[in-house]
């Protein structure tokens, strides 16, 4: 186990020594003490490590993560996991705006509140929050599941694509071109992997609503040959 | 970018080292805004007496005025020279009229009036500008401030924060206004004055006038959600407390923290960490369109 004191050891040198690691490294545990809010801790990994990181991250935590298992115990801010390609982030607190942006795959796990823009643009990563979503949550989102235990703020799914959203909770409003969709046994199977994943407990799938695009706004529309 | 702070003590035993608290907290976030700093802080008060801060140009005679301030208090007056600054605690009777006199005096800027709030601004790195006003030997109940990077205006003390809004009240803000100019008009008509081209003056301008015409502060953010358009996280100073009021789009970053002891408000979640017991506090994300007030009992 590899124990790393951010307190005193500079984030650069941390993250250097991360990203020296190779695909066979027998330090495959590390530990994080004294993050203090800093930012970009643990990005770019590229190595099946776990990494445990005790106490709040500032932005941008475990982004463009490959393989490895990123937890923090604590909140994290702006930007956690963006642009994950695989691999699993698990934050044990709350996490700040853009949670799983832009994501292209991988498992991001908030078991607190996500604020606003979570999963903005996400192009396959799935997202499971324990709690609730802040307003415009999977804005133009391509692919990948956003899971919501919780309730959705407003404007979900705005200008969304082909991603799949399931909420438990009220939808404050939904955005352009996002719809309720029938919860079809598939979808059913789908979730059920997706909470068994996180470890969701306790939730009745037929409490989930599903939403998506209603393919009206992103096919050209001979219509709407005016405003280009 | 900027950054804005706020701390609110409970535990009057934090008092004494509330300067020493935020003043780390401020040279946290120079990186977020490098061009200029400012704060205000809330102190003991002098029963019957009204604390006027006054920011001099470099260079100054503060000695000078405050020989011609004496003569018109007819006595001499209490104050205390911070740099560029200084606060004078005057028989509050008099205040309106040395006001009035000050309005005349070139070189001489009222930056902020009240019974407990003193302000002070100056352009410079944060971690600088505290330490030239001697901040982290200040007491008091609570403070705010804030750390600029200027992208709506130029770079000069009139330009930083904070902006007064009013007796014992004052605004920091994150964020740009895109419908200042208009605002600044419509103000302008009814009576304001305004020093500068900055945005955040017309957000602090637009609060002055809301309390004016009778509004309560959470009837004023409110109001500014209808009239101020852009990006804006604010914290207000006031007598008692400190309210904080992000834009319904909520585009610049806010972190709030509580523990039985203080609450506590950054832009960064870093410009917290050096509180005591952070570790156990409360941290939460403000709400978008919410106002949050914090008012001591």
């Amino acid at each position: 186990m590899s124990t790393v004191d951010l307190a005193t050891t500079p984030l650069r040198e941390l993250n250097a020594a991360l990203h020296r690691l190779t695909p066979d490294t027998n330090e495959t545990y590390w530990r994080l003490l004294n993050p203090r809010g800093q930012h970009s801790v643990a990005a770019g990994i590229d190595v099946p490590i776990t990494v445990e990181i005790d106490g709040h991250v500032g932005y941008y935590c475990a982004g463009m993560n490959k393989q490895a298992n990123v937890i923090v115990h604590g909140n994290a801010g702006q930007g956690v996991a963006e642009n994950m390609i695989s691999g699993q982030v698990h934050v044990k607190g709350d996490a700040s705006q853009a949670a799983g942006a832009t994501g292209c795959g991988g498992l991001l796990v908030i078991d607190g509140n996500a604020s606003a823009r979570c999963g903005i643009s996400m192009k396959g990563i799935d997202i499971v929050v324990k709690g609730s979503v802040g307003h415009l949550s999977a804005f133009m989102a391509q692919a990948g599941n956003l899971v919501v235990v919780g309730d959705a703020g407003e404007a979900l799914g705005d200008s969304i694509y082909e991603a799949h959203l399931f909420v438990r909770g009220k939808v404050k409003s939904l955005g352009a071109d996002c719809i309720e969709k029938p919860l079809k046994e598939h979808h059913k199977a789908e979730l059920r992997k997706l909470l068994d994943s996180a470890g969701v407990n306790g939730v009745e799938l037929g409490e989930f609503r599903r939403y998506g695009s209603a393919r009206r706004l992103y096919h050209f529309h001979i219509d709407n040959v005016g405003s280009y | 970018m900027c950054g804005i702070v706020g701390l609110f003590l409970k535990d009057p035993e934090l008092e004494s080292g509330l300067g020493a608290l935020l003043a780390r907290m401020l040279g946290t976030l120079s990186d977020r805004g490098p061009d200029s700093a400012g704060f205000a802080i809330y102190g003991r008060e002098t029963s019957g007496r009204m604390k006027l801060t006054l920011r001099a140009s470099p260079g100054y005679d503060m000695t000078g005025l405050m020989e011609r301030l004496s003569l018109i208090a007819g006595a001499e007056l209490p104050h205390e020279i911070r740099d560029t600054h200084v606060v004078i605690t005057a028989p509050a009777e008099q205040a309106a009229a040395m006001r009035t006199e000050l309005a005349r005096v070139a070189g001489i800027n009222v930056v902020g009036a009240g019974r407990r709030m003193e302000i002070f601004k100056e352009v410079g790195r944060p971690d600088r500008v505290t330490h030239r006003f001697r901040l982290a030997g200040m007491a008091g109940t609570h403070g705010i401030g804030h750390t600029r990077m200027a992208t709506e205006s130029a770079v000069t003390t009139d330009g930083a924060h904070p902006f007064t809004t009013g007796p014992d009240q004052c605004l920091v803000h994150n964020g740009s206004l895109s419908n200042h100019n208009a605002v600044r008009r419509e103000l302008i008509r009814h009576g304001l004055s305004f020093r500068t081209e900055n945005d955040s003056e017309v957000a602090a301008g637009f609060m002055t006038w809301k309390m004016r015409e009778g509004a309560s502060l959470e009837e004023t953010l409110n109001a500014s959600l209808d009239k101020l358009d852009g990006f804006y996280t604010f914290v207000v100073g006031t007598e008692t407390g400190f309210g904080v009021l992000r834009d319904p789009i909520a585009c610049k970053p806010a972190v709030m923290a509580e523990t039985d002891r203080w609450v506590a408000f950054g832009t960064e979640y870093r410009a917290l960490v050096d509180l005591p017991g952070i570790e156990s506090a409360r941290v939460w994300e403000p709400e978008p369109a919410t106002p949050y007030l914090w008012e001591r009992c």
